[in-house]
């Protein structure tokens, strides 16, 4: 054997290795999400009963309802937000405070969720504390709204990273052009930036929502009683042992987050590929 | 009257709104509660109230501050074992996912240029499904009987752990170091793939042609050549490894076992179990002054990234 063929081989063999790593438990928890037996690990034969059991539990269902309101108000938000922060970053070189502003919106992603979790925690009781102090009425109180506030923190990060790469990408000529033209800057940005910037704020909004959908750690420091998201009713099942139930809702999420990402990532792609056609014939003309 | 409004209104730009809500937001919600953090940590905590730090008593100010909880913890040996032992797992995790990663981010580089987007989904799709039912999976595969359990036993790999010390004894994977670091590398793994393949696909191939030309192997090109040139995807990887696996939560909760001490949960438990909200203030402020260099060299990195991209 050669060594380039070597090389070859050995390359598609660490990939393989790789992507087997990857995707085994995901494999795993959607082959005993069939498994008739209780015990983990121990294969007695196919049933659908764990998913049918799903229809009755009452727990995951609530807990799925609240993770889905929220994680649709932080998809939005994140982006909302996201974008104005990576439009600040790009677009203005130099503002006072900037090192600390690029600082902040970053350092959500690495750090650690107990950190955030417990000092944002600690700012709204503290807040909470002095309403009720001098209005009498706390505010906010623990649940939707300050889990909410959490996921917003560490979704607008992962927006503000997926926006900003983008719109680094942008060819400034055509906003210069659009404001040559007339524009005023608000319109450049709703007219010209934004169509141009679409899927990337597509892609960050399916990003936070999964985030949002996912998260343990933020949310069990700002849910209050009764507003237990999915993620904290799985982790508390997940602590006791391997359950399959758990598996049953796992599988049941893969597969959904599968289809939906497959799907997202084709109408992206397709979008993208007819605005490029687009801008080569404009270029043409 | 419109003008009257007009002239009321203070002058906001559109530059100054742009830039002035994600500011606000960021020092509202993210900087403030840190100061609230430190706060607290240093606050007596009375029956249902933290007392002020600052009280007028016979016209004096006065000021009190608890320090009682660092003290603590820089002289509980078990608070130091922890914070010691939470470094030494994140590290391992990372190295863990530097000899996994690498090579993979290598070869997927330099795979074909069609193939590449497709690689990329199937790196990315993992990181899109549930992170917390991926880790809980791993508690099936590595208990008894699991497929993991059977491969790393039948290969004899089991007898290797244990003479590393990372399992107690052979045969016994689930919550020990193994199963901890392997569960830490295998969630942040996308992590430290992604910049270092970022970092990989954008380099000029021409510099090991060169390489060549001059007499290197490739072995040699791949030490001298590729390997500094992908520094700063290194060091941008193992940051995003390293700093969120130091205060980990979940994985330890799963994964881990009674001889794996984690600072995240040592936090948790101070905060949840014994209710006591200063002291895990104080550990929370302790485990960010621990990550606040990896944090600096990351934040450094990141701009630096970002301003080289224009």
């Amino acid at each position: 054997m050669t060594s380039a063929s070597f090389n070859r081989w050995f390359g598609r063999g660490w990939l393989l290795a790789g992507f087997a790593f990857l995707y085994l438990p995901i494999l795993a928890l959607v082959v005993y999400s069939f498994n008739d037996s209780p015990i983990p690990n121990v294969w007695r034969g196919f049933t659908l009963k764990w998913y049918a059991g799903l229809a009755d539990d009452r727990e995951i269902l609530s807990g799925l309802w609240l993770s889905l309101r929220v994680a649709f108000f932080t998809a939005c938000g994140s982006v909302v937000l996201g974008t104005l922060a990576a439009v600040s970053l790009v677009k203005y070189r130099r503002f006072r405070g900037r090192t600390v502003f690029s600082g902040m919106v970053t350092a959500p992603l690495v750090m650690p969720e107990v950190v955030v979790g417990l000092s944002l925690l600690l700012m709204l009781v503290s807040v909470q504390r002095a309403t009720q102090g001098a209005f009498g009425w706390g505010f906010p109180e623990r649940g939707m709204l300050t889990i909410w506030l959490g996921h917003l923190l560490l979704g607008m990060a992962y927006a503000t990273v997926v926006v900003q790469a983008r719109l680094q990408d942008l060819n400034p000529q055509l906003e210069e052009a659009a404001l040559d033209l007339g524009a005023r800057p608000l319109q450049v940005f709703l007219l010209v930036t934004l169509p141009m910037i679409a899927q990337s704020l597509a892609s960050a909004w399916l990003l936070t929502f999964t985030i949002s959908l996912d998260d343990v750690v933020l949310s069990a420091f700002l849910s209050g009683p009764g507003s237990t998201t999915m993620p904290l009713v799985i982790f508390s099942r997940a602590r006791l042992g391997v359950s399959p139930s758990v598996n049953a809702v796992a599988a049941l999420i893969v597969a959904v987050v599968a289809v939906g990402v497959l799907i997202a990532s084709y109408l992206i792609a397709r979008a993208e590929r007819r605005r490029q056609q687009e801008l080569a014939e404009a270029n043409r003309a | 009257m419109p003008r009257l409004i007009a002239h009321l209104m203070p002058k906001v730009s559109g530059r100054h709104a742009v830039i002035g809500v994600p500011y606000g937001w960021l020092l509202l919600f993210f900087l403030f509660p840190f100061l609230i953090l430190v706060k607290i940590s240093v606050s007596e905590m009375e029956t249902v109230n933290f007392k002020d730090l600052v009280t007028f008593k016979d016209g004096l100010l006065q000021l009190t501050l608890k320090l009682s909880n660092y003290v603590f913890i820089t002289e509980d040996p078990l608070y130091i074992k922890t914070y010691l032992s939470s470094l030494k797992y994140a590290a391992a995790a990372t190295v863990l996912c530097l000899v996994i990663g690498y090579p993979f981010a290598y070869f997927m580089a330099r795979a074909r240029t069609t193939a590449q987007p497709a690689l990329l989904m199937m790196v990315m799709l993992p990181f899109w499904t549930s992170f917390l039912l991926r880790v809980y999976a791993w508690k099936g595969l590595l208990s008894e009987n699991g497929w993991a359990a059977d491969l790393i036993i039948g290969t004899g790999f089991d007898q290797l752990l244990h003479a590393a010390g990372m399992i107690p004894a052979p045969g016994k994977l689930m919550h020990t170091p193994f199963s901890l670091v392997l569960g830490m590398a295998y969630t942040y793994m996308p992590f430290m793939i992604l910049p270092l393949y970022g970092n990989l696909a954008k380099m000029d191939l021409r510099l090991l042609e060169a390489a060549t030309d001059l007499g290197a192997t490739a072995w040699v090109a791949f030490w001298k050549v590729t390997v500094p040139l992908s520094k700063a995807g290194i060091i941008a990887g193992s940051m995003l490894v390293f700093i969120p696996c130091v205060g980990e939560l979940v994985i330890p909760e799963l994964l881990g076992g009674p001889e794996t001490l984690m600072i995240g949960r040592v936090l948790w438990d101070e905060f949840f179990s014994n209710n006591d909200w200063p002291m895990a203030a104080s550990v929370a402020v302790v485990m960010i002054l621990v990550i606040i260099v990896p944090l600096a060299v990351f934040s450094k990195y990141q701009a630096e990234v970002q301003e080289a991209r224009r």
